[in-house]
């Protein structure tokens, strides 16, 4: 695998949400080599602050070339993001990290949760490559409320796959926890779960795959300086004892190889 | 235009650190590149002027709890906690890789105690494919109560000595700026052996969330890297350039060409670059291909000649 630095043009921005947004960058050589889980270091400074690139997972690449990210205005870095113009160049570098690893012979569960829904869109594309029938597979997506998750809904509907959604304030789907939907019939036994979203919500995943058999991956987060295994700023604890790198042992881990609070 | 620019004669930017002869004054910092095959698919590795690598200790070391690492105004602190193989497996696993290169590797090492600086020297001393050891003097002595290594003048002076009586591959020690006397400190560890030094390790800092009234690193304090430390690592060198006889290489929020060439002007013979690694791995090659424009553009005859010219009126 191998990454590659690009000066990306930016050819789409789209506001889904008062908060939310996505970005499609021309960015060949990025686009060509990425995996669904692997993610992407932006620059959105100019100057020396915010001095670090911010990590972003892939949402889309596709061949044409162009890549996507999907991201919330939380602070610095993302309110330039939120402020950048069609046309303008990012510098980008990437693709990086570990994403999911594809379990072609088991039902498929994607779960999402808030900003997790952003790495599931390149994840489900490449789920749906499978020889296999997608009636049993199930994408489960979640938020705080209907901003979260309606404007991305539509893109889902291509794969054939069922979907459910869930808002803790019930503004749209059902309401309550997605997790929700993991713990009942809905899911086919041995299905294997590809989650990302809020550490509490794959806590909770994990349970949940513990008790019902399921393989489960998760994507994680953790800060991060370089994104290439080289500052060794993004330590997580993992189950064997030792440090796992979120930027290059994962993002994407098996849920059984981390450490969980409770 | 492509075929006259191939005829320019390309620049002298060949410097020498003591006995250590670089292609050119850019070298990348201790803990910021790895161990250099991380950056192999970003950087031409073979136009640096020098690799260090991540700081090695004896024995491996998990480092320190997360949040090892938090962004502050112009900079970052870090506390990894020297999180690193050990120098069996960095023997084994990192040197066939580093040997390969065609750029001088420089191993940078690290201890709790005198005997470890000294056991870790030993056992890479017949190692080939290693041009120079670089020690990190940062590191709290374990049996003199945890103070630095590097903060205390004879203490520095003892790891220097211990580390050049079983070795003899050039020794470039590396200076922590946490003290209130950087050329005292120089001094001591030039009469001790060194071969050259290296300025500055980072600056210890630290960072609070105001909404849980907790540090923003779970080790508390940490060090502080980045453009925010240059005014102060410049100065540092300035100092210690004008007293010592030993070459002095540049450190310190260096991240573009005007920055390495002012530490050029200071008299570092030569510069490593940082932090900058994070935010575009690229830039130690245009950092090279700056200084060589400028010394073409200056006339000069190699870069040589622009160490240590600052003038004062
Ligand atoms: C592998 C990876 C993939 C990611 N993918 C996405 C994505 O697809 N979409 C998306 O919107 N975000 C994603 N993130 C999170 C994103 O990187 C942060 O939101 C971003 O760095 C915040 O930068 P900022 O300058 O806007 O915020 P800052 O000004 O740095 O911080 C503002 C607030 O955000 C919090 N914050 C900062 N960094 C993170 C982080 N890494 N995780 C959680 N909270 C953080 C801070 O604690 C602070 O409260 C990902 C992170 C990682 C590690
Ligand atoms: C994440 C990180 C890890 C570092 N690890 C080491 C180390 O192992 N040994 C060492 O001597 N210096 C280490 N340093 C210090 C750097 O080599 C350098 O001296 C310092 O960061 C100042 O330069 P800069 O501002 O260009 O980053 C580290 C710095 C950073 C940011
Ligand atoms: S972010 Fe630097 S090692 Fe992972």
């Amino acid at each position: 695998m191998s990454q590659h630095q690009e000066k990306a043009r930016i050819i789409r921005f789209e506001q889904l949400s008062e908060d939310n947004f996505r970005l499609t960058l021309q960015s060949p050589q990025i686009a060509a080599q990425a995996f669904p889980g692997q993610f992407v270091m932006i620059l959105t400074g100019k100057g020396n602050d915010p001095l670090l690139r911010r990590p972003f997972s892939l949402h889309q690449a596709s061949t044409n070339g162009s890549i996507q990210v999907y991201f919330k205005n939380v602070g610095r870095g993302t309110d330039i993001l939120a402020h950048a113009k069609e046309g303008e160049i990012l510098d980008v570098f990437g693709p990086l990290g570990r994403g999911y690893r594809l379990v072609d012979e088991k039902p498929a569960c994607l779960l999402g949760g808030g900003l997790g829904i952003a790495p599931l869109l390149f994840l489900a594309k490449a789920l749906a490559k499978r020889n296999r029938d997608a009636t049993s597979d199930l994408i489960l997506l979640g938020g705080r409320s209907k901003p979260e998750v309606e404007p991305l809904v539509d893109d889902f509907k291509q794969f054939g796959m069922k979907i459910i959604c869930a808002t803790d304030d019930g503004t749209y789907g059902e309401e309550g926890f997605v997790t929700e939907s993991l713990d009942s019939e809905r899911v086919a036994p041995g299905t294997h779960v590809y989650a990302c979203g809020p550490e509490a919500m794959l806590e909770t995943v994990h349970d949940i795959c513990l008790q019902r058999g399921f393989g489960c991956q998760v994507s994680v987060e953790s800060v991060m300086a370089c994104g290439m295994g080289a500052c060794l700023g993004c330590n997580i604890p993992a189950s064997d004892g030792t440090y796992a790198h979120v930027c290059i042992d994962g993002p994407v881990f098996d849920s059984g190889a981390l450490v969980w609070k409770s | 235009m492509e075929i006259l620019k191939a005829h320019d004669p390309y620049p002298d930017l060949r410097v020498n650190i003591g006995s250590l002869q670089l292609q050119n004054p850019v070298m990348t910092a201790s803990g910021t590149f790895g161990y250099a095959r991380e950056f192999e698919n970003l950087v031409n590795l073979h136009r640096l002027g020098g690799v260090i690598v991540k700081g090695i200790s004896l024995l491996p070391r998990a480092g320190n709890p997360p949040p090892r690492i938090v962004e502050t105004s112009s900079g970052m602190l870090n506390a990894i906690g020297l999180q690193n193989v050990g120098v069996t497996r960095f023997i084994k696993e990192k040197i066939p890789y580093l040997r390969g290169l065609n750029v001088p590797v420089v191993v940078n090492i690290l201890g709790d105690t005198i005997e470890e600086y000294q056991e870790i020297t030993k056992q890479l001393s017949d190692v080939e494919g290693i041009a120079a050891l670089e020690v990190n003097i940062s590191c709290p002595n374990v049996k003199k109560g945890g103070v630095a290594f590097g903060t205390v003048p004879h203490m520095a002076a003892a790891v220097t000595e211990a580390v050049k009586s079983v070795s003899s591959l050039p020794v470039m020690v590396k200076l922590s700026p946490n003290v209130s006397d950087i050329v005292e400190m120089a001094l001591s560890v030039e009469r001790a052996g060194a071969d050259s030094l290296s300025l500055i390790n980072t600056l210890i800092g630290m960072a609070i969330d105001v909404k849980t009234k907790k540090p923003k690193l779970a080790n508390v304090i940490g060090g502080l890297s980045g453009p925010a430390i240059k005014p102060v690592a410049l100065r540092m060198v300035y100092q210690v350039a004008q007293r010592v006889s030993i070459p002095v290489i540049g450190i310190g929020g260096i991240d573009n060409m005007e920055d390495a060439l002012e530490f050029l002007i200071a008299g570092a013979s030569a510069i490593q670059v940082g932090t900058a690694n994070f935010i575009n791995p690229r830039i130690s090659e245009d950092i090279v291909d700056g200084i060589g424009e400028y010394v073409k553009d200056q006339q000069l005859g190699s870069v040589r000649e622009l160490i240590g010219t600052l003038e004062v009126d």
